[in-house]
């Protein structure tokens, strides 16, 4: 990790209290569409691991060598769900 | 903000890099493992969206068998301990070997590596512990990894209510619920019992410095993302 200024921990943890609190009431309270609630249940999710990833695992501040280790899995395992669910839709 | 604050607030690494990585080498080795560990779940997450989208009836509603609201505690609960694991961290490296230490002109007391790891690992025990209550209660009501129970309360709601319950493909969603939700909670034991391994053996005889601090750095890696994959999890599993 190369040399940075500290984020401000709590107001991290107030954003991911905040978006769960949002999740929960979206899926539960609001009167939307099943297709838009399930866009936005995703976006909050992946907004929230993005936040840990970044922040609490530092990532943001590592070298793109490190993050590549993380980030190198995620688009073999989304190819293979789209292959399998196309399999079943054919 | 004075240079004095400026450099204090400054992270730096706690051991030389090696060449090539540019990181230490426990540090690296944590990374490819958890790399190894997002193959993992996501192949478990995977799974779930395949088997939910190609399951023959219609699924169980999220909040028909699962008690969410307990959930949702559970999903804050590990949101503080990921918190108060970077507290830990960060005070590892401001050098705070201490448990608490009070701090002129402040009600608070400033909390210091022993406390923040202590936290952590309360935090940690207590998903386990609100897990396995959750577990329980979901076995006694009759969901179970292979389907609902035949004669237990969940198996006649669902035959009120196939649609709700999920009927036709209950064995499904109880073998997929199960097996990432207990996983996941493998996951988190395993992390509370190296946690506490580390905080007898290394945190409390504080041979922890803000010259090396690896171990601290190494398990936090670890601890946050096992909340990543909860955080995954909860929206997938328990809201969709």
């Amino acid at each position: 990790m190369t040399d940075h200024v500290r984020p401000n921990y709590v107001l991290i943890w107030l954003y991911l209290f905040l978006l769960t609190v949002a999740e929960v009431a979206l899926a539960f309270e609001l009167p939307i569409s099943r297709n838009m609630k399930l866009l936005l249940l995703l976006v909050l999710a992946i907004w929230k691991a993005l936040l840990v990833a970044m922040y609490f695992m530092h990532l943001k501040f590592e070298r793109w060598r490190l993050r590549a280790i993380f980030m190198v899995p995620i688009p073999l395992a989304i190819i293979l769900v789209l292959a399998v669910i196309t399999e079943k839709i054919w | 903000m004075t240079h004095a604050t400026a450099t204090a607030n400054l992270m730096h690494p706690p051991a030389p890099a090696e060449p090539g990585s540019g990181v230490y080498s426990n540090k690296l080795g944590m990374w490819i493992f958890l790399a190894s560990d997002v193959m993992f779940f996501t192949a478990l997450i995977g799974s779930y969206i395949i088997l939910r989208f190609g399951a023959p009836g219609e699924w169980a509603r999220p909040n028909a068998v699962l008690n969410v609201p307990l959930t949702a505690f559970n999903t804050f609960l590990l949101i503080c301990s990921s918190v108060s694991m970077v507290k830990a961290y960060a005070a590892i490296v401001d050098g705070k070997k201490y448990f608490l230490r009070a701090v002129p002109g402040k009600m608070l007391r400033d909390g210091g590596l022993k406390f923040w790891m202590l936290v952590t690992i309360i935090c940690g025990a207590a998903f386990v512990g609100v897990q396995v209550i959750e577990y329980i209660k979901l076995v006694t009501e009759g969901f179970t990894p292979t389907g609902y129970r035949e004669g237990s309360l969940l198996a006649e709601h669902a035959l009120g209510d196939p649609v709700k319950f999920g009927a036709t493909v209950g064995g499904l969603y109880g073998s997929s619920f199960f097996t990432m939700t207990g996983f996941h909670g493998f996951h988190v034991t395993c992390g509370v019992v190296s946690m506490l391994y580390l905080y007898f053996t290394k945190v409390l005889p504080e041979k922890y410095s803000p010259q090396d601090y690896r171990g601290i750095e190494v398990i936090g890696l670890y601890w946050h993302f096992v909340d990543l994959v909860w955080i995954i999890l909860f929206t997938i599993v328990y809201l969709v």
